[in-house]
């Protein structure tokens, strides 16, 4: 694996690489001392050029305890007119020898540009509405725990579908592993051309909550609202929101899963989010230990071979 | 001086066959079998009217890093043409007498090719004001055009299209409805939707195109749209012509020779407005090239600093080179690929774009008492494109490195050498 910059480039086998070797790093976390020296003396940059906490930590302590030296390069926003580009920072970092760099910026396309300018291994973590790789990962990696399999399931990825890289990621890991997917949303709310991803397409949640294994919910913006994509975040709640009444009708052991940030009372109520089958927490805790089997063979797996 | 030997293609008077090309004080004088003065030797040659560019951007005044008026009518010399209509988009505006003037003033002391400014319609391009297109046409301008930004006021387009009628001159409004397109990066479809960049559908350039047609028709003035990309545009330029609407309608050789899936690559060298589009609608665009729907092949030359291009995908401006590469794709893409014949190519090239601008003294014919502004070329050779070597100031072409056919050999400009033997004279 050079980069991982999209889900799109695993196949199934590769995906399942991916999570076995996270099932063997995940126990470190329960350890003493939550350290391995698998990485000691490479050096990984997160470059983070468009505001994330969540993301940006998981990777931090992810690299940390596989003992790899970590830099964080954060910036908002990257263009010639707001400071030095992206091709600058990028031989800067090139010049400085990293490892690896763990990039999250706001426009499409920009860990695949950077690729052209490093030889450093590049992590996609989150690019405009294309990818966030990790993230359908360590999904993917929490329903196999939770369910003991993906092949077969039923999931339904409700919402934003239109500006998430999230739903573009889950849906196609979803595909690869042989899941069975369908995208529900108001109309102005998915991608054009959503008929062409191999998954099904409703805009009825009703319909579909007893056919869902997995209940998927993304973050709805508000900002949205005044792009007249939908009238009202109460409207969106009623037709579109999960609460404790819908949460009552998927089928048993059904998993509900949140990439979060929440908005409460927006696509999930407080008490929808807290409930016994959300796995929302599980999925924090399991993005340490994918991102670390993620670093592991794109950074290790090359240094075994050498 | 006499050229010899070369297939005369004048889409004018129609002729397409061997013959020598008398040239004496600016102008052809004998076209026959005689061999006056000087010979220049043309076998195996295809000498046609000088080549004639609706859009192009110089960038000068205001954006000289990335081309001056020097240096694109350079390129437009290496390219065969012998005018160009460069856009009002400049800093400061084009869009009082001043700027026309020193674009006029630049292009004289350049001396590479005719350049024929297009005024803007509104001041600033602000889609507001009309600018003064009076002091404009004094100075010869034909055309206004607020390029790159719609008019978006159907009350002031109505009123430009009626107030451009006093000089019966033509108004080119950018296709693109921008309530559609707001962020948009490429063109909307599937692949937009798996790349995670903002569409810009092909209703956005259509609603745009059928509010102008029928403005136009209902006010009996001309209309020009620019760098048509959609299968719907072209279908309802066809049928305005159809029932009299004074239309006419250029494709730019990106919108023939490229496709959307080239995005995936996200190098912003093929980031263009409108975007590069579907199969369907590249197909589209040959057809109305073919059947002569669109009049024109203009190529939206918009030269870029590397440091503009070598951008986040969202970040970088769009726009592409085409000058250099104009003639060589038409004749590998439209005349290989049995689009269009010679005459056709040299027609949409160079005669239909003269007579779409009222541009006289090129286009053709090639004729006695006529300017002679020719380009001759040689239809078999095989050339890499190289952006390193470009006139242009600027290196944004996505042709670099591909192979075409047809290589400019000469272009005369009223008789003078403005590009002698692969060189700029």
């Amino acid at each position: 694996m050079d980069h991982l910059l999209s889900i799109q480039d695993l196949t199934a086998a590769d995906i399942t690489t991916i999570l076995d070797t996270a099932a063997g790093l995940k126990d470190i976390a329960l350890r003493p001392i939550k350290k391995v020296p698998t990485l000691r003396g490479r050096t990984v940059c997160n470059l983070f050029l468009e505001d994330s906490t969540r993301t940006r930590i998981s990777f931090e302590i992810a690299a940390k305890r596989l003992s790899a030296d970590v830099i964080n390069f954060s910036a908002k926003g990257s263009s010639v007119s707001k400071g030095e580009s992206l091709k600058d920072t990028a031989l800067t970092l090139q010049a400085m020898g990293v490892d690896a760099i763990v990039i999250r910026h706001a426009a499409s396309g920009a860990p695949q540009q950077l690729t052209r300018w490093v030889d450093a291994k590049v992590l996609n973590a989150g690019d405009g509405w294309h990818q966030h790789p990790t993230q359908a990962l360590l999904d993917l990696f929490t329903i196999r725990e939770r369910l003991g399999h993906v092949e077969g399931l039923r999931a339904a990825i409700v919402g934003d579908v239109f500006h998430s890289r999230v739903a573009r990621s889950v849906c196609q890991g979803l595909l690869t592993m042989g899941a069975e997917v369908t995208i529900v949303g108001p109309p102005t709310l998915l991608p054009p051309r959503v008929d062409t991803w191999g998954a099904a397409v409703s805009a009825d949640l009703d319909a579909v909550l007893d056919k869902t294994d997995v209940l998927y919910l993304l973050r709805v913006q508000r900002e949205r609202m005044g792009q007249q994509f939908f009238p009202s975040s109460r409207e969106y709640a009623r037709i579109w929101g999960v609460d404790r009444d819908r949460l009552a009708r998927l089928p048993e052991g059904a998993i509900v899963m949140h990439p979060g940030p929440m908005n409460r009372g927006v696509e999930i109520s407080a008490d929808a989010a807290d409930a016994a089958n959300s796995v929302i927490t599980e999925q924090v805790t399991n993005g340490i230990a994918v991102r670390m089997s993620c670093l592991y063979l794109l950074l290790g797996g090359e240094q075994a071979t050498a | 001086m006499t050229l010899t030997g070369a297939r005369v293609v004048d889409p004018a008077t129609g002729r397409d066959g061997v013959v020598n090309v008398t040239v004496a004080d600016g102008v052809v004088t004998a076209v026959g079998d005689q061999v006056e003065g000087r010979r220049v030797d043309l076998d195996g040659l295809v000498l046609a009217p000088g080549l004639v560019d609706l859009h192009v951007h110089l960038r000068e005044p205001g954006r000289e890093d990335a081309e001056t008026v020097a240096t694109g009518t350079a390129a437009a010399a290496a390219g065969g043409f012998t005018a160009v209509c460069p856009m009002a988009n400049t800093e400061p505006v084009c869009d009082h007498a001043g700027v026309v003037e020193q674009v006029l003033r630049l292009a004289r002391d350049a001396g590479h090719c005719d350049v024929f400014p297009t005024g803007a319609i509104t001041r600033g391009l602000r889609g507001d004001e009309l600018a003064e297109m009076g002091a404009m046409a004094a100075l010869g301008v034909r055309c206004f055009s607020d390029d790159g930004m719609p008019v978006r006021s159907a009350q002031v387009m109505r009123r430009a299209l009626e107030y451009a009628r006093t000089w019966d001159a033509i108004v080119c409004n950018h296709a693109e409805e921008s309530t559609l397109t707001d962020g948009a990066q490429m063109n909307e479809g599937e692949l937009s939707t798996l790349l995670g960049l903002a569409g810009w559908p092909a209703e956005a350039e259509e609603v745009m195109v059928a509010r102008d047609l029928v403005l136009a028709h209902g006010r009996g003035a001309r209309l020009h749209v620019p760098h048509v990309s959609t299968a719907g545009t072209v279908e309802l330029i066809r049928t305005a012509k159809a029932r009299g609407t004074r239309v006419t309608a250029e494709a730019a050789p990106h919108h023939f020779t490229l496709v959307d899936e080239a995005v995936r690559s996200y190098d912003p060298v093929y980031k263009v407005n409108p975007p590069l589009r579907g199969k369907a609608d590249v197909e589209a665009v040959r057809e109305g090239l073919a059947d002569g729907t669109l009049d024109a092949i203009a190529t939206d030359h918009a030269p870029h600093p590397p440091e503009q291009k070598e951008q986040e995908w969202v970040h970088a401006p769009p726009g592409m080179l085409g000058l250099e590469t104009a003639l060589a794709l038409t004749l590998t893409e439209l005349v290989d690929g049995d689009v269009l014949t010679v005459g056709q190519a040299v027609a949409a090239l160079s005669t239909k774009p003269a007579r779409a601008r009222d541009i006289d003294g090129h286009g053709g014919p090639i004729a006695p008492g006529a300017p002679a502004n020719l380009v001759a070329f040689d239809p078999a050779q095989r050339w890499t494109v190289d952006a390193q070597v470009l006139h242009s100031r600027s290196r944004n072409t996505p042709y670099a490195g591909t192979t075409l056919r047809g290589r400019v050999v000469h272009t005369l400009l009223r008789g003078r050498f403005t590009y002698r033997d692969g060189a700029l004279a």
